[in-house]
């Protein structure tokens, strides 16, 4: 019963200048528990609308989402989300940051020190529990973030380009830790970006979207996500079947953002 | 007592002086040196090469001193202790005869004769012309004209050698004499005896030079001042009887008499004719006092003052250096009582006086108004008991206040009980407290701020976060926060008093738009992100608002209290100025109607350090509150 289930969502903002722009159009889909998804698509094409909507940070004009059989209303603890740049809270320390939820709940205190300490050793940053956010690299961070939201155990983790901002080095062993974390806790992840090589790596399944109005143009089962947990992500890469999808996908995406320009010109 | 006292600080200043000159001159060849010798490969205009040179801070500091030193005349009373009062006698001679020297041209342009001829002449000319104007008839025309001319005339009279009467060259020559006979005991430099022990006794009784109550004590203490003391009476006397030598002739006053009348019988009746008397009468009236004499008739006297000038400025001998040199920017000048310093010297505090004016209003037995400025009070804890519970709480106990007995003796009950905790009337134990005009001023600002802050970094906040708060009170608070601070103080000062209350309802209003703004800026510059990831966590909007809103907003409420701080001190000195009996404002606004410059210094130094003292604490505060800043 804990599917994530999106029924003809339509999502119109209206501009300060009356413009009326159509993000999203007739959205359906449905992702079972443990599913992991990736979105892909061009820049407009509504993805970021998408995750914001699921999350509860917007309330769409069409259609309704459902996790659990509940209406979304609101954001809440069940959807964690994962921000590009992590959105920490700089003031705090590492482990202040990660136990933010807990503490907004009031937990013990006790019980709450070893979930951080859990966590922290999850993510690999055992020792770095008192050290001030702001003095970690990019990467450490993002592990961070993803700690900060998994100790809420939330039934679907919601990220944002996740990885969009580190080194290609970092970015590869944070792609097997999302798998790792995927694996062993079984949770519904959502992952949207702009690499169409991370969609194929994080993507059990792979929507690609398209631009204007924002809607879904493709769907794709993919086996590359199990392919990573057994071996090595550079071997899956070079997997024959892997590049032929990866130029499948590029070409398209390709072809829709000439569709935009040749429209904008 | 006082010359113990004296010289060991006038040696102290002296030493002082010269090791600052050997100081400065030791940093600015080493700092000469090194810029010879370094190599180095900075390019102009990088910043490193400004980093460094300790021995161009105490260049920069040791010239600082020693300007102060020199234009203060510190310096001077140092190395000169007896200038002043020399000075001072010369002054008393200057001030003697400046009445007789400004009527020739030593300092002026002209002889005072000529320049008189010169405006009467104008002025004469104008009335002619007027006289001619069509308001007057022919007849009338004729008269008037006549009369301008024999006014005319009477003032040229004047000038010819025939007007002056044999008395008045006597007179003259009289007066010339005297003032040569004095110039002659100048120039032989003879002192009698009875001089010599006056001398003696005024270098044994009389306080040095800024010592006393007297800034120079006038009484001559060395024998080249006792010269120009002793001439000095002689000389206002003579300068007296010469300001009442006229030229005016028994001939002269007959004409004065004649046109007064014929002036008179022009009459009120046409009041264009009256008007035109009036005028006449004015002019005559500038004339009749003879003071033009014939062209060579004062030369004696001239002759003489100039005389007079040249033997005085030969008998000062060095003091003409001292004077030039060692006090610069003024001069010691005579009045009716004492000799005082003028100009630099005077509105800028010698250092050594400042620090001793200092450690004196800093003894808390002497204060200021005694009020010291900063001490330790025991205070009984029942006065702030009483001064924190509102005496209204009495009034709601049920039952009457007693009334006094007919042994008139007053009863008590439980309301007196109450009102008389509420009001502080119990014995307590005390408890020190600091006290004073500098605590008083620091307190003002600290509760001025403090509901600055506590009010207005939560309306802040919501102005940043809600529609409805920031459309309802943006306008007031941009109404009222351009407004500068000191424009407001008039008003909430008639409103809430000159005490403190009404001071720190001024401080309060400038702090709390400060706040305002500030908290607002902060809030509206949370990331989005970070909100959202919070809801995602599960916060509450309360929650979301305490650990997070504000936390974000910290650096730009810090740079607030700041800037509310800085500004705060200013309004309150201003205020304290306008009103009050304590602060530091209150001690520089007596000390300004005393003109005393070293206390109005003093106090300007205590505010700088104060601002710098509190400046430095918030730095402290910012650096350990928000490490964080500008690197989330």
């Amino acid at each position: 019963m804990s599917d994530l289930i999106a029924d003809h969502v339509d999502m119109t903002f209206t501009m300060p200048s009356g413009e009326q722009v159509h993000a999203l159009k007739d959205v359906s889909f449905t992702l079972k528990e443990g599913e992991l998804l990736s979105v892909l698509g061009p820049s407009g094409c509504g993805k970021t609308t998408l995750l914001n909507l699921i999350a509860g940070f917007l309330r769409p004009t069409g259609g309704r989402i459902e996790l659990n059989g509940a209406e979304i209303d609101g954001p809440g603890v069940e959807r964690g989300m994962v921000f590009q740049q992590g959105a920490l809270f700089e003031w705090l320390t590492v482990s202040e940051n990660v136990d933010f939820g807990l503490r907004m709940k009031k937990s013990p205190k006790a019980i709450n020190r070893q979930k951080v300490e859990e966590w922290l050793e999850i993510v690999g940053l055992q020792g770095f529990g008192d050290t001030p956010t702001y003095q970690l690299s990019g990467g450490m961070q993002q592990r961070v973030a993803l700690a900060r939201c998994l100790i809420n155990d939330p039934d679907v983790i919601l990220m944002d380009e996740p990885l969009g901002a580190l080194d290609a080095l970092t970015r590869e062993k944070m792609q097997s830790l999302v798998l790792k974390i995927w694996k062993e806790t079984g949770k519904t992840i959502m992952i949207i970006t702009h690499s169409v090589e991370e969609a194929l790596l994080l993507g059990e399944r792979l929507f690609v979207m398209a631009p204007r109005p924002g809607r879904l143009h493709k769907e794709y089962n993919l086996p590359f996500a199990e392919m990573g947990l057994k071996q090595d992500l550079r071997d899956v890469k070079h997997d024959a079947q892997f590049g032929e999808v990866r130029e499948e996908i590029l070409s398209m995406i390709w072809n829709m953002e000439e569709e935009i320009m040749g429209k904008s010109a | 007592m006082s010359e113990i006292f004296h010289s060991p600080r006038g040696m102290f200043i002296a030493a002082l002086f010269i090791i600052l000159i050997c100081v400065l001159i030791w940093a600015t060849w080493y700092g000469r040196r090194l810029a010879r010798t370094e190599v180095t490969d900075l390019v102009f205009g990088n910043p490193m090469k400004a980093l460094g040179g300790y021995h161009w801070v105490i260049s920069g500091v040791s010239t600082v001193l020693l300007l102060w030193l020199y234009f203060s005349w510190d310096a001077a009373r140092a190395f000169f202790p007896n200038a002043a009062n020399e000075l001072c006698q010369v002054a008393k001679v200057e001030s003697a005869v400046i009445p007789m020297r400004t009527a020739f041209p030593f300092e002026e342009r002209l002889l005072r004769g000529t320049n008189l001829l010169n405006r009467d002449n104008t002025q004469l000319d104008i009335l002619r012309a007027r006289a001619k104007g069509n308001a007057f008839d022919e007849t009338q025309q004729a008269q008037l004209g006549a009369l301008v001319d024999r006014l005319a005339s009477l003032q040229t009279s004047l000038a010819s050698p025939d007007s002056l009467s044999p008395e008045t060259t006597a007179k003259l020559d009289d007066i010339a004499s005297r003032i040569d006979a004095a110039t002659e005991k100048l120039n032989l430099g003879e002192l009698s005896d009875a001089q010599l022990t006056a001398i003696a006794n005024a270098r044994e009784n009389q306080p040095g030079w800024g010592q006393g109550k007297t800034e120079v004590p006038g009484d001559p203490v060395t024998e080249r001042g006792a010269l120009f003391d002793a001439i000095a009476p002689e000389l206002t006397e003579i300068a007296k009887e010469y300001i009442d030598v006229r030229n005016n002739s028994p001939a002269f006053l007959d004409n004065v008499a004649a046109l007064e009348t014929d002036i008179a019988a022009l009459g009120k009746s046409v009041p264009a004719v009256d008007d035109f008397r009036k005028q006449l009468n004015k002019m005559l009236k500038r004339i009749d006092d003879g003071a033009v004499f014939p062209p060579g008739a004062l030369d004696k006297v001239e002759q003489s003052l100039a005389n007079l000038h040249e033997v005085q400025i030969e008998k000062k001998g060095s003091l003409n250096w001292i004077d030039a040199f060692a006090m610069p920017g003024g001069k010691i000048l005579s009045g009716n009582t004492a000799c005082s310093e003028q100009g630099s010297g005077r509105w800028l505090p010698k250092p050594s006086d400042t620090v001793a004016t200092f450690a004196r209003l800093a003894n808390p037995s002497i204060g200021f108004k005694n009020i010291p400025l900063l001490s330790i009070k025991q205070k009984p804890l029942a006065e702030m008991a009483g001064f924190l519970i509102p005496d209204w709480i009495a009034d709601l106990v049920p039952g009457e206040y007693p009334r006094h007995q007919a042994d008139g003796t007053i009863g008590e009950n439980l309301k007196s009980k109450v009102l008389n905790i509420a009001t502080g009337n119990f014995p307590s134990i005390s408890v020190p407290v600091p006290t004073g005009h500098i605590w008083d001023s620091i307190m003002r600002v600290v509760a001025g701020l403090f509901f600055g802050i506590v009010l207005g970094v939560p309306l802040g906040l919501l102005m940043g976060l809600s529609r409805l708060a920031k459309g309802f009170f943006d306008p007031l608070i941009e109404l009222y926060r351009p407004v500068p601070p000191l424009a407001w103080a008039p008003l909430i000062l008639t409103i809430f008093g000159i005490q403190d209350d009404g001071k720190i309802f001024l401080l309060f209003m400038v702090a709390f738009a400060i706040m305002v703004i500030s908290a607002r800026t902060g809030a509206t510059g949370t990331q989005l992100s970070k909100i959202h990831a919070s809801h995602s966590l599960g916060a509450s909007r309360w929650q979301i608002l305490r650990n997070v809103i504000l936390p974000n907003s910290l650096p730009e409420i810090l740079t607030g209290i700041r800037i509310s701080i800085g500004v705060c001190w200013g309004t309150l000195v201003a205020a304290e100025m306008l009103a009050g009996t304590t602060g530091i404002g209150f001690v520089e606004n007596v000390a300004r109607k005393q003109s005393d410059y070293e206390i109005i210094w003093i106090t300007i130094i205590i505010l700088g350090l104060l601002g710098l003292i509190f400046d430095l604490i918030m730095r402290w505060v910012i650096d350990k509150t928000i490490p964080w800043r500008g690197k989330g």
